[in-house]
């Protein structure tokens, strides 16, 4: 029995980069990330009215800057998934509101399990400061050129980032 | 894996050349005006702050984690405990996220019926703060009087959802039952009487030397600073920024609602209590408007495969019976994909990011809190100020640290 209310692919859904770039070519930060470098914008995705915009990992902070120049000026978020334990493992999210579109945008980020590391953006926002300790303190993922990246939640002689997927929820690690 | 790099705060080397001026002061976390467990590490020079380290985690208690454990919706009871004065903005944040990713649509009943407890939620949390703040700065009677409102709020909240304080009565799809029947004969009375209690606190305050004195011109933030740092919702609207997501990206029915977003260019703690007190008074007006014009109809969505079905129904009808079975002993599933839903709660922009694997449990849940990132703006506010302002600073941008710490 299928609920006709729940659908699986929602209407004006595009899936892959093509279809973004056919489907909205007009999108500000769409525009900024191809004037900037087309070929760092890997993967993108609009789906229940999100744009999603996958960029190399090494790229992220001048993604952010280009970003940033396009319109889109508020950092709101930023954050991790492990989808331990399929390659690569870790997403990072980063959630950019623009006060003057009055949408947002969602940078992602793939790294694979063996050291991961990535650029900090707190560069471009000072803001990412915070939520690239909480990353690098529940997840152990490197932020380089962060200006202060202790763990800011666990105890500083904590073992283990306890929002790994290999990590139990409860007992004895 | 031991990877821990930085300096660890204690060890943080006062500035050279100044090893005999200077001393390092913990504020906290077992201080009064930090409002919880908040640990304030400051360098001083005499009374001057020199810098200033908020250290947090004493209450992180791992909901992010606890989420991935539970099915979708057992997480709700979870988001009330986060920001424990405006449970029900929590609550909206998730059911909204999740909402998206199911698909559901809301009847309009269970939205206005959202938009007016989350409104008396602000007043609630704007109450809360109003009193610890002008107690803070040495005002103590103006607590008495915010707490006495305080409580007719919770006692609405009591009577609409069983609960004081941790109400969990937004659900996925709706709202959890029926408001009962005199319940918006009491909210209309207690806004009918609430904008002269405004005035009140105003008339103790406002014209108070000591609290207008400590306030103005004390924890400045220009707008770029505000922006760059982070910083949310009143305090970012007091530094001159005209952003409320209540009105710039409507959600839950707010597009049906006409309310001004104060905002104030001025940028100093003065101007986050005047930002505030116009807040409440607009708030009294959406929830006016949300009481006048509630439309009738169902509280809870047509799904029943995610929404538990009526107790009556349960009782008489197989197939509810089945339904109510299936929901509460295996969840239900939701399609796979990620959604970030922002609200404006009253401390700010709270977003929730839901990533669903298409199981019955969540695959991750991530709270972007308000207070959060507030924090990070405090030793800006602080900077080459008297170590007293810090009390007015820290009251000034209104941080819950259970939503901080998570």
């Amino acid at each position: 029995m299928t609920d006709p209310k729940m659908n699986d692919a929602p209407v004006g859904t595009l899936l892959g980069k093509a279809a973004v770039l056919d489907g909205l070519p007009e999108h500000p930060a769409v525009k900024a990330l191809l004037a900037w470098n087309a070929e760092a914008l890997l993967d993108a995705k609009f789906d229940r009215k999100e744009l999603t915009l996958t960029v190399a990992h090494d790229q992220i902070c001048a993604a952010a800057r280009a970003v940033q120049a396009a319109g889109y000026n508020f950092f709101e978020d930023m954050t991790a998934v492990d989808w331990f334990p399929s390659e690569p493992r870790f997403q990072l999210s980063y959630h950019i509101l623009s006060h003057g579109y009055k949408e947002r945008i969602r940078l992602r980020v793939m790294l694979e399990a063996a050291d991961p590391a990535v650029e900090s953006i707190t560069s471009v926002w000072p803001s990412a400061n915070f939520y690239e300790r909480e990353v690098f303190d529940l997840f152990g993922i490197r932020f380089e050129g962060h200006p202060n990246l202790r763990r800011i939640m666990m105890p500083e002689e904590w073992e283990g980032h306890p929002l790994r997927k290999d990590y139990p929820v409860e007992g004895y690690r | 894996m031991s990877d821990i790099v930085g300096t660890p705060i204690l060890e943080v080397p006062v500035a050279e050349g100044a090893k005999d001026q200077h001393m390092i002061l913990n504020m906290g976390p077992q201080h009064p005006s930090t409002h919880g467990v908040l640990r304030l590490v400051l360098e001083i020079d005499g009374e001057i702050v020199v810098r200033l380290y908020p250290e947090i985690g004493y209450l992180h208690t791992g909901v992010e984690k606890t989420c991935e454990a539970k099915f979708y919706q057992q997480v709700v009871p979870l988001t009330d405990r986060l920001d424990y004065l405006s449970p029900m903005a929590n609550n909206l944040c998730y059911c909204l996220a999740v909402e998206r990713l199911l698909g559901l649509e809301i009847p309009p009943k269970a939205q206005w019926m959202r938009v007016l407890l989350s409104e008396l939620t602000r007043l609630n949390s704007h109450l809360v703060w109003l009193g610890t703040h002008a107690m803070d700065i040495g005002a103590l009677t103006v607590f008495l009087y915010t707490f006495r409102e305080r409580e007719d709020i919770l006692r609405i909240f009591e009577h609409v959802a069983g609960q004081r304080m941790m109400t969990s009565y937004f659900r996925i799809g709706g709202l959890s039952m029926e408001p009962p029947l005199d319940f918006f004969d009491r909210v209309q009375a207690f806004i009918k009487t609430f904008p002269e209690k405004i005035d009140e606190y105003s008339n103790l305050l406002t014209g108070n030397p000591i609290f207008v004195n400590r306030l103005k011109g004390v924890g400045h933030l220009t707008a770029a600073e505000a922006i760059a740092l982070g910083v949310t919702g009143p305090p970012l609207r007091a530094s001159g920024v005209d952003v409320d997501l209540r009105r710039d990206t409507p959600y839950s029915g707010y597009e049906n609602f006409q309310f001004d977003v104060p905002v104030s260019n001025e940028g100093d703690c003065w101007a986050r209590y005047v930002v505030r007190l116009e807040e409440m008074r607009q708030s009294v007006r959406i929830i006016q408007q949300a009481l006048d014009g509630m439309p009738e109809g169902p509280i809870k969505a047509d799904a029943p495969k995610v929404v538990l079905p009526d107790r009556e129904k349960m009782k008489t009808q197989m197939e509810a019976l089945i339904h109510h079975f299936k929901i509460v002993t295996e969840g239900f599933t939701v399609p796979a994909g990620e959604v970030y839903q922002g609200i404006e709660s009253p401390r700010g922009q709270m977003g929730y990011y839901v990533v669903s694997d298409g199981s019955a449990k969540p695959w991750r849940v991530h709270m972007r809190n308000p207070s959060f990132a507030t924090l990070q703006a405090v030793e800006t506010m602080c900077k080459g100020r008297m170590l007293a302002d810090v009390v007015a600073v820290v009251g000034s941008i209104d941080i819950v640290l259970g939503e901080i710490d998570r």
